[in-house]
């Protein structure tokens, strides 16, 4: 037997390495990635012959009312849910970076619901937010609002109110743990030079934390927006009917995608939905992409 | 304003400062924290009490511990427990020893394609599942023949791109000298990963369980688009298909089986949390 060279003995020890992980990936993950682009100019529908039709599924998608509602209210969502979970979770990080007594019990509690089981949760919510849930009565017995006028929290315009509220409370405690690590980065001698100089606390705040804080900012934001564009459990399991339906005030992007796929078996113009998504994902990435080049340097 | 007085409203603030902090804390955490207990307290009650409102009681006067023991023979809770188990553990122990296996190769080994490897790797994290599920679910009903299969998700879970990244990262922190050393002394690359660099890794192994462990035991798209029949389904599946819909008012069982998924997760949390906590705080400072 030839003996194998130094070289090729030593890819084939590291090929062996990857393999287990490289062979899986690249069957379920890869190929699937190079498909969805090639999906999306055909006609298909699984069975009867793939047919390829051009640009004509993305000129249906912009001609669809209800597709131009989804990207419309992800957008809306994402507007609403990246602002307000950025400041409570930056809020609570502050107040937990603070000697205070319980932190570690405080965390473990802020950060409960990001673990717990969406299905669980929003059975939870959808009960607390329901017509005669405990919300509406105690805005109905305290706040005197008269049972006609209670609100209907997952229809119509108040659904996307509730999702954004939901997912504040759902994922604040991860970002605020991100924050917590970005805080104990910052030199206390910032904190106490600015002592001496006669700073107030919210001026300490506004000064020095929220610049030092920039980069760790930066990188939720984009963390946030992805996972905002990616909505499909908090929207199908508050405001979705029982075959996991949703109207034109609740549709969201990936719930379009599901639908037209799963739903309607029309696979090329679901998988141009999902280009949709991509390019907004990637827009994000590239994003990131400059954002951490300018922030590794400094 | 002389000296002393004005040493003492400075402590005052702090007093004052300090109490609005706890204020705000507890406020905080008790919006985090009663819709579980809100959970706890419905699961044992009877259907029509959990609405009521004036008066509202957390304890019920006859507590329906039958509640939990009913969700097991309203439907299969045992199989759906029995589903997510077996998904979840087979899923978290194929990602970690494939993970690790490649991220030591990327880290720590020279090879022909390395770059080219590795890139296509996270070329693939920057697009998320949701847009290549659909091509996907084709290639694995139609040339797999796994449509129904609880092994179709574990194939879909077991091998991502994300856990060869962590690792990765993880691993070229450990220095280099320690492998030369390693290979001085005659022993295989194999023995390296499996002596020196897995013990090290610890942290990284208990973060990427954690993580793994409460994706798979929570994913409800997934298994949403890949299981139909009834008794292959995963636990979030089968509470959404029996107890959830327009016309189910069973909020006792919904809320009992609530209680039941979340108790893993709870158990895996509070067990591992330090790692979990440091896992999600080294990704924040990478950025």
């Amino acid at each position: 037997m030839k003996k194998l060279s130094k070289t090729a003995k030593r890819n084939i020890v590291a090929y062996s390495f990857i393999a287990p992980n490289f062979i899986g990936f690249a069957v379920f993950t890869l190929v699937p990635v190079l498909c969805a682009f090639v999906l999306a100019f055909t006609k298909w529908d699984g069975s009867n012959p793939m047919e390829f039709v051009g640009l004509s599924n993305f000129k249906e998608l912009f001609g669809n009312k209800l597709f131009r509602a989804a990207v419309k209210n992800t957008i809306i969502y994402s507007i609403g849910t990246v602002p307000l979970t950025m400041a409570a979770s930056l809020g609570l990080a502050v107040l937990l970076n603070k000697k205070v007594f319980g932190r570690a019990v405080f965390r473990t509690i802020a950060f409960f619901p990001y673990v717990a089981s969406l299905v669980a949760v929003t059975a939870v919510w959808k009960m607390l937010f329901s017509k005669s849930g405990p919300v509406n009565a105690i805005l109905y017995y305290v706040f005197k609002v008269p049972s006609d006028q209670l609100p209907k929290w997952f229809v119509g315009g108040l659904a996307l109110v509730s999702f954004i509220l939901f997912s504040v409370w759902k994922y604040m405690g991860y970002y605020m743990v991100i924050y917590l690590a970005g805080l104990q980065g910052i030199s206390a001698e910032l904190y106490e030079a600015a002592s001496l100089d006669g700073a107030s606390g919210w001026q300490k705040f506004r000064y020095i934390t929220v610049p030092q804080l920039k980069p760790t900012s930066f990188f939720i934001t984009v963390m946030l927006t992805i996972n905002c564009f990616k909505v499909f459990d908090v929207a199908v399991l508050l405001a979705g009917g029982d075959s996991n339906s949703l109207t034109e005030s609740s549709e969201v992007l990936v719930h379009f995608i599901y639908q037209k796929a799963f739903g309607e078996w029309r696979l090329g113009y679901a998988s141009a939905a999902a280009m949709v998504l991509f390019i907004f994902v990637l827009v994000v990435t590239l994003v990131q992409f400059r954002g951490e080049s300018k922030y590794a340097n400094s | 304003m002389n000296k002393k007085t004005k040493l003492r409203s400075k402590k005052q603030n702090k007093v004052v400062g300090m109490i609005l902090t706890y204020v705000l804390l507890i406020v905080v955490a008790l919006i985090m924290i009663v819709p579980f207990l809100w959970m706890l307290s419905s699961s044992i009650k009877a259907d029509r009490e959990v609405f009521q409102m004036n008066p509202f009681k957390w304890i019920p006067d006859v507590i329906r511990w039958d509640n939990y023991s009913k969700i097991w023979t309203k439907m299969p809770f045992g199989k759906y427990i029995e589903n997510t188990a077996i998904l979840t553990v087979i899923v978290t122990f194929l990602q970690l020893l494939t993970s690790s296996f490649a991220a030591y190769a990327f880290a720590k080994l020279d090879f022909k394609y390395k770059k080219t490897l590795f890139l296509a790797y996270i070329a693939t994290i920057a697009v998320p599942w949701q847009v290549y599920m659909v091509p996907q679910f084709i290639m694995m009903t139609n040339a797999f023949h796994l449509g129904d299969k609880l092994l179709a998700m574990i194939c879909l879970q077991a091998f991502s791109a994300f856990g060869v990244f962590m690792m990765r990262q993880f691993y070229m922190e450990i220095p280099d000298e320690l492998c030369e050393a390693a290979r001085i002394d005659g022993m295989s690359e194999y023995k390296i990963w499996a002596r020196i660099m897995l013990p090290l890794s610890k942290p990284a192994i208990s973060t990427l369980t954690i993580f793994t462990f409460v994706a798979t035991w929570n994913d409800y798209l997934g298994p949403l688009i890949y299981l139909t029949t009834d008794t292959k389904k995963t636990i979030q599946l089968g509470i959404k298909a029996h107890f959830i819909g327009q016309y189910s008012s069973e909020y006792g069982l919904l809320m009992a089986a609530s209680v039941v998924s979340l108790v893993p997760v709870l158990i895996m949390f509070l067990a591992l949390q330090r790692y979990f906590v440091e896992g999600v705080a080294s990704t924040g400072i990478k950025g």
